[in-house]
């Protein structure tokens, strides 16, 4: 069995202790999308201001887990500032990075191909929760939001 | 007679395996009890020796398997004080049972401008049927509230009741525990006019139960709460409200006739038995029946006040104030369902903790959310309590309790 270190890395609970763009943002001019977890409950709400296909500003906001926390902290860290294109590969590598390979999962591609180069930083610290099934989609819960958020952003323009 | 825990536990095999190097603490049971052998050791002789499907040959295997399950009906019946057989339907889990109810009983009853009325504390089987209903139907749902204590506040209780067609309500709380006052509730809603639904999952296992005492009109339970397998619900229902209602699934068993004109529906309780049902189901529930009526359910009742007692004493003591224990504070009003709140530390990292000791605990919203909005909570990390654990299995959850505390202390 992997350990709890194997999961609950230090920069993690760093960024569970001290969220990062922790709050809201006005609506309109910013966009709010929602995202849930039906089997535990956890709520996270993204809030995105974005000038053309740059996210200028995110917000975070809801509850739940550490991992769902620290995951959503961290991506809101990765993004912002980012194009839609860029958050789009850094979403594709963080998702491989969770075993989960988007390319597989329509058909269009194999286990490992199409997986853009991106550097992950601190997201790095997630890895271990590969080893957790169960969590993986606590990880993923703030990205699916974002994707969702980022589609209804671009539908709207 | 107190309850020999020692002896229970070698009985369930999945007991002493390890997770890891640690002894399982399996604290769980509020979603699923684990089985003793005798239940497997019942469907497994049934599957060697007996199978056939029911109600259809005439060779010595149908007419075997159909008494067995017959047996196990009458066995369910007489386990929760039954007036007859007849009363018992077997449904694939509680949930079903509450849908066919709705249903049924629903749809031929209840138009545009009835009301039901349910709790804040039910389990989301006890509230979707009736939000599905109240779509299609036009009718009221309304709410009794829980106060601050986990009780159900029954204050306003007649002014709910008025007009009210049916109230549907948890006869124990499978996230606070509390065991609610049926009998009033009932006396009170038949002065009314109105109907009773018991969700009786989390207190048929648990404690001896007289349905008739109870005083509702429809309860339902689940198999594989109370030692028995999954695949298996119970609907017990007053004999005239069963046969006045309409089947609810159609298909083969539940009919006497059937021509290009239409069908003839059969007497209970095949009415509402359509398809072949899950008979080894049924004969190990009869099996766990057998079980817990061996040990006695006053006995139960009596080990797991007095487990609940020592867990809610020692918790507080050895965690310390970042503990809250949702529901009653006072064991003999509650069942062994403790619902944690360690401030600072999700319920499932709680999970991912105790996981690491062995100890099963479940966390998440219980199927509850609306009370989960009420308690001021997205989820809680639940430990729920049979009549295989012990002080041994208490220790080893506060132990995990205080590492989980001490690993998120910051």
């Amino acid at each position: 069995m992997p350990g709890l270190e194997d999961l609950y890395r230090e920069i993690i609970l760093d960024h569970y202790r001290s969220p990062r763009n922790k709050g809201e943002l006005e609506t309109p001019p910013a966009h709010r999308t929602e995202g849930f977890n039906p089997l535990c409950g956890d709520e996270i709400v993204v809030y995105i201001d974005a000038e053309g296909h740059v996210v200028k500003d995110i917000k975070i906001g809801g509850q739940g887990c550490s991992i769902s926390q620290a995951s959503a902290s961290m991506m809101s860290s990765a993004i912002k500032g980012k194009t839609f294109s860029d958050i789009k590969d850094i979403t594709r590598a963080f998702k491989a990075m969770m075993s989960i390979h988007e390319g597989k999962l329509d058909g269009s591609g194999t286990e490992h191909d199409d997986v853009p180069e991106v550097k992950l930083g601190d997201l790095e610290a997630l890895r271990g929760v590969v080893k957790f099934p169960v969590r993986i989609k606590c990880a993923t819960l703030s990205w699916n939001t974002l994707a969702e958020a980022l589609a209804e952003v671009s539908e709207a323009n | 007679m107190s309850l020999d825990v020692a002896a229970v536990k070698r009985d369930f095999p999945i007991l002493s395996r390890k997770i890891e190097h640690n002894r399982l603490v399996y604290l769980d049971s509020a979603g699923s009890s684990q089985h003793p052998r005798q239940v497997t050791e019942a469907m497994t002789t049934y599957y060697d020796l007996h199978h056939a499907n029911v109600h259809r040959g005439v060779y010595t295997l149908a007419e075997e398997s159909t008494s067995m399950m017959e047996a196990a009906r009458a066995t369910t019946s007489r386990f929760i004080g039954g007036a007859t057989a007849n009363e018992i339907v077997f449904t694939k889990n509680a949930t079903e049972a509450i849908n066919l109810v709705a249903h049924s009983w629903g749809r031929a009853n209840l138009a545009e401008g009835d009301a039901v009325v349910v709790t804040q504390m039910e389990h989301h089987a006890n509230i979707v049927p009736w939000q599905m209903l109240a779509t299609e139907k036009g009718i009221e749902l309304r709410w009794i509230p829980v106060d601050e204590r986990g009780h159900l506040d029954l204050t306003d209780l007649d002014r709910l009741l008025d007009g009210a067609s049916l109230v549907a309500v948890s006869a124990m709380s499978n996230v606070l525990g509390t065991i609610n006052p049926l009998r009033r509730i009932a006396d009170a809603a038949h002065a009314a006019g109105a109907l009773v639904l018991a969700d009786a999952c989390q207190y048929v296992p648990h404690l001896p139960t007289s349905i008739q005492e109870l005083g509702v009109d429809f309860a339902a339970f689940s198999g594989h709460k109370m030692l028995g397998p999954t695949g298996v619900g119970v609907l017990w229902a007053r004999e005239a409200l069963l046969d006045a209602m309409p089947p609810f699934l159609g298909g083969g068993g539940m009919i006497l006739d059937v021509t290009q004109d239409g069908f003839i529906p059969d007497g209970l309780p095949a009415k509402f038995e359509a398809g072949t049902p899950p008979i080894a189901e049924t004969i190990g529930l009869a099996a766990a029946i057998d079980y817990l009526e061996a040990l006695g359910m006053d006995a139960v009742r009596e080990h797991e006040v007095s487990l609940t007692a020592h867990a809610m004493r020692l918790l507080t003591e050895t965690v310390g104030e970042k503990l809250t224990i949702h529901g009653p504070t006072e064991p003999s009003e509650r069942g062994g369902v403790l619902s944690l709140d360690l401030e600072g530390v999700h319920p499932h990292d709680i999970s991912q903790v105790l996981d690491q000791h062995g100890v099963c605990v479940r966390p998440g919203h219980h199927c509850a959310k609306p009370l989960m909005k009420v308690l001021g909570v997205g989820a809680t990390a639940r430990a729920s309590l049979y009549l295989y654990n012990d002080e041994d299995d208490v220790d080893a959850l506060a132990a995990a309790l205080i590492e989980a505390r001490d690993f998120f202390s910051f």
